[in-house]
C-alpha cells in the first residue's frame, strides 16, 4: 500500500468516526443544525404556494438559495471553527507527532465537515420539498446536478475555511470574523430574492464570489427553465458556474497546503501550553 | 537515597549513537535560550534532562522532536536532521505529550486504535508496528476505561493514555516532557517500571525532562543538567554527586552535645573518632552529597550569574 493511499484511508476513517461522534453528541448536533433550522424558518415566511403556470414563487428561489448557503457555512465557517478549536486543544499537535498525522487529520476534517454539511442540507431539503410547491418539476435530473454543484462547492469553500482556521488562533475570533462577510454575501448574492432586481455593481460584485454561483447552480437543479426570466443573461450559465467555482477551488487548493504547512510547523508543546494558559486566564 | 541496581544486559556493548547534539544554539530575538548545548545518547540509554524552569529543557526536546527549528548547531536524531525528518523517521519516534483536552469525544480504545493505524506501513520484521492495542491498554492499566470517552478520564488516567499513545508505535526513541506531573505515587511507580521495561526489553532510548530529582535518579542511566543555556553536568547520579562535592558530612552525639564535621575521607575520620572516644560516640550519621545537593549548588551558581565558572569547575573536578 502506498503511503498516500494509507493516509487517505486513515483520514476517511477519522472523518467517519468524527461524524458519528457529532451525531451522538446532542450539543454538537444542535449547533451544527441550528443554521438549517433558521433557514427553514426563513423559508416558511416566503411565498410557498403553487405559482401560476410558468411563474416562480420566492420560496422556489429561497430553497436552492438556502442549500447553497449551507455549503458556504459548512465549508468555510465550520471548517475554520473546527480547525482553530482543535489547534487550541492540542488535537493537531497530537496528530503532528504521528507519521502522516497532519495529512490524515486534514483529510479527516474534510470528510467529517463534508458529511455534516450534507446532513445540514438534507435537514432543509426534505421538509422544504413538502413546504414549498413546485420544487420537483425537473424530476430525477435534479439529483445529479445538485450533487455536482454541492461537491464542487465544497471544493471551492473548504480550503478557505482551512486557511481561516489556520490564520486565527482564537476559535471565537475565527467564527466571528468569518460570519460578517458571509452574511454580506447572503444579502448581495440573490440567495433569497432574484438578483436581477439589484443594482448592477452589486450584481458584478456578487459574481466574483462562490455563493452566487452555488445559488445559481442549485436553482438550475430544482427550477424549470421558465425561472430563467429573472437570471442574469437569462441562462443557467453552467460553464461559467464550473469555471468560477473551479477557479476558487484551484486557488484554494494551492494556497491552503502552504498556509497549513506553515501552521503545522508552528505547533509545539510550548505553543500549546501558552494557548492553554491564555484560555485558563479567560476562564478565570 | 538508595538506587536499586538494574539489570542492563541489552545495553552492554551498545555504542550506536541515537541522539547527537553539538553546539546547539537557540535564540528568540535578542534572547539566547540555548548557548552551545552538547550531548549524545546511545541506544537503550535512559537520559534525564534536569534544569530549573526556563532553562531550555522543552526547547531542546522540541528541536530534537522536529517541532521547532534551531538557530544553529549540529543535531542528528536516529541519524537524521530533525528539521528534515520524513514520515518514516517520525514513525521511529515516540512523543508523550502533556494532553489537555484533545480528542475528548473519542473512546480510549477507538483513539488508540486509530492512532496506531498510522504506524502500520512502517512495521519492520524486528520491530513490529504498531503495538497490539488491547495489550497496550492493559500495560498502562486502562482496561476498566477502554470504552470510556477520553473527556471522562481522570487526570491520572489521561496521563496513562498519553504514555500509551507515545509508545503505540514501538518507538526506538521516546521523548517524555515532564512525564509524571499529575501522577499519584502508584501510577508513578508503574510508569517507572514501564520505562525500565522499554529500555531493557526493547532497547528503547528514552529522553525525559523533569525537575523531580528523585525521579531522575531512579529512572536515568545518565543525568544532564541544563542551566544557563548549556549542559553544566553530564553523568550518572553517583558520578555527579562525587564530582561536585567529594566531602561527606559526619554528625554524631557525644556527652549530650551534637557535632558536625565535613571530611574528605569519611571512613578514616570515623575510625579516628572511635579510636579517640569509643562508646561515647552515639547517633552517628555519614551523609554523602546527594544529587539534590549537586543540583542546587549548580543551579545556585547559575542563578547568581556564575554559570561558566560552575560548568568549568565541574569539568575540572570530573576530569
Amino acid at each position: 500500500m502506498t503511503s498516500a493511499a494509507h493516509t487517505l484511508r486513515i483520514g476517511i476513517a477519522r472523518g467517519w468516526i468524527e461524524f458519528r461522534q457529532t451525531l451522538r453528541t446532542p450539543s454538537d448536533l444542535a449547533s451544527y443544525l441550528l443554521n438549517s433550522v433558521i433557514m427553514l424558518v426563513i423559508l416558511s415566511f416566503l411565498d410557498r404556494n403553487e405559482p401560476a403556470a410558468g411563474a416562480i414563487s420566492l420560496g422556489m428561489i429561497g430553497l436552492p438559495g438556502a442549500l447553497a448557503t449551507m455549503i458556504v457555512f459548512g465549508g468555510v465557517t465550520s471548517m475554520a471553527q473546527y480547525l482553530s478549536i482543535e489547534r487550541e486543544d492540542g488535537t493537531l499537535l497530537r496528530c503532528r507527532a504521528l507519521p502522516g498525522g497532519v495529512a490524515g487529520y486534514l483529510t479527516g476534517k474534510v470528510v467529517s465537515v463534508s458529511l455534516m454539511t450534507l446532513l445540514s442540507m438534507l435537514v432543509i431539503l426534505l421538509p422544504g420539498l413538502f413546504l414549498i410547491d413546485g420544487m420537483l418539476g425537473n424530476g430525477i435530473s435534479t439529483l445529479p446536478t445538485a450533487l455536482w454543484v454541492t461537491l464542487l462547492g465544497l471544493l471551492a469553500t473548504l480550503p478557505y475555511g482551512a486557511i481561516a482556521g489556520a490564520l486565527f488562533t482564537n476559535p471565537r475570533v475565527a467564527t466571528g470574523i468569518m460570519l460578517v462577510p458571509i452574511m454580506g454575501l447572503i444579502v448581495i448574492s440573490g440567495v433569497f430574492a432574484p438578483i436581477d432586481g439589484f443594482p448592477g455593481w452589486i450584481q458584478t460584485a456578487a459574481q466574483v464570489f462562490p455563493l452566487y454561483w452555488l445559488g445559481l447552480g442549485m436553482r438550475s437543479a430544482f427550477l424549470p427553465d421558465t425561472a430563467l426570466a429573472v437570471e442574469i443573461g437569462e441562462s443557467w450559465r453552467t460553464l461559467e458556474t464550473v469555471g468560477v467555482l473551479g477557479a476558487w477551488a484551484v486557488v484554494g487548493l494551492i494556497l491552503a497546503p502552504i498556509v497549513l504547512r506553515r501552521m503545522a510547523r508552528r505547533e509545539s508543546g510550548a505553543a500549546m501550553e501558552a494557548r492553554k494558559h491564555k484560555v485558563m486566564q479567560r476562564v478565570v | 537515597m538508595v538506587n536499586e541496581p538494574r539489570a542492563v544486559p541489552a545495553r552492554i556493548g551498545s555504542t550506536e549513537t541515537v541522539v547527537e547534539v553539538r553546539d546547539l544554539w537557540m535564540r528568540y530575538g535578542q534572547v539566547e535560550v540555548l548557548k552551545g548545548v552538547d550531548f549524545t545518547a546511545r541506544r537503550g540509554e535512559v537520559l534525564a534532562l534536569l534544569g530549573p524552569n526556563g532553562a531550555g529543557k522543552t526547547t531542546t526536546i522540541e528541536i530534537l522532536e522536529g517541532f521547532r527549528a534551531r538557530s544553529s548547531g549540529h543535531v542528528r536524531v536516529l541519524g537524521t536532521d530533525p528539521a528534515e525528518g520524513d514520515e518514516r523517521w517520525r514513525s521511529r519516534l515516540g512523543i508523550v505529550l502533556q494532553s489537555w483536552r484533545d480528542h475528548g469525544k473519542w473512546r480510549v480504545r477507538e483513539l488508540l486504535g486509530h492512532l496506531a493505524a498510522h504506524y502500520r506501513p512502517h512495521s519492520e520484521p524486528d520491530r513490529v508496528r504498531p503495538r497490539d492495542v488491547d495489550e497496550l491498554i492493559s500495560t498502562v492499566g486502562l482496561e476498566q476505561h477502554a470504552n470510556k470517552r477520553v473527556s471522562m478520564l481522570s487526570g491520572g488516567q489521561r496521563r496513562r493514555l498519553d504514555v500509551a499513545i507515545g509508545i503505540v508505535g514501538r518507538p526506538e526513541l521516546l521523548f517524555l516532557d515532564e512525564p509524571t506531573a499529575g501522577f499519584d505515587p502508584e501510577a508513578r511507580r508503574d510508569f517507572h517500571d514501564l520505562v525500565h521495561r522499554l529500555s531493557d526489553l526493547e532497547d528503547t532510548t528514552v529522553l525525559l525532562t523533569t525537575h523531580d530529582l528523585d525521579e531522575a535518579e531512579k529512572l536515568a542511566d545518565r543525568i544532564l543538567i541544563l542551566a544557563g543555556g548549556r549542559i553544566v553536568a553530564d553523568g550518572s547520579a553517583e558520578t555527579l554527586a562525587r564530582g561536585v562535592a567529594r566531602d561527606a558530612e559526619i554528625r554524631w552525639t557525644r556527652g549530650g552535645d551534637r557535632y558536625v564535621h565535613t571530611a574528605d575521607d569519611a571512613t578514616a575520620f570515623v575510625r579516628d573518632l572511635f579510636d579517640q572516644y569509643g562508646d561515647a560516640v552515639t547517633d552517628l550519621e555519614v551523609r554523602r552529597a546527594t544529587l539534590e545537593d549537586v543540583y542546587l549548588s549548580l543551579v545556585h551558581r547559575h542563578e547568581t550569574g556564575r554559570t561558566d565558572e560552575a560548568a568549568m569547575a565541574f569539568e575540572k573536578e570530573t576530569r
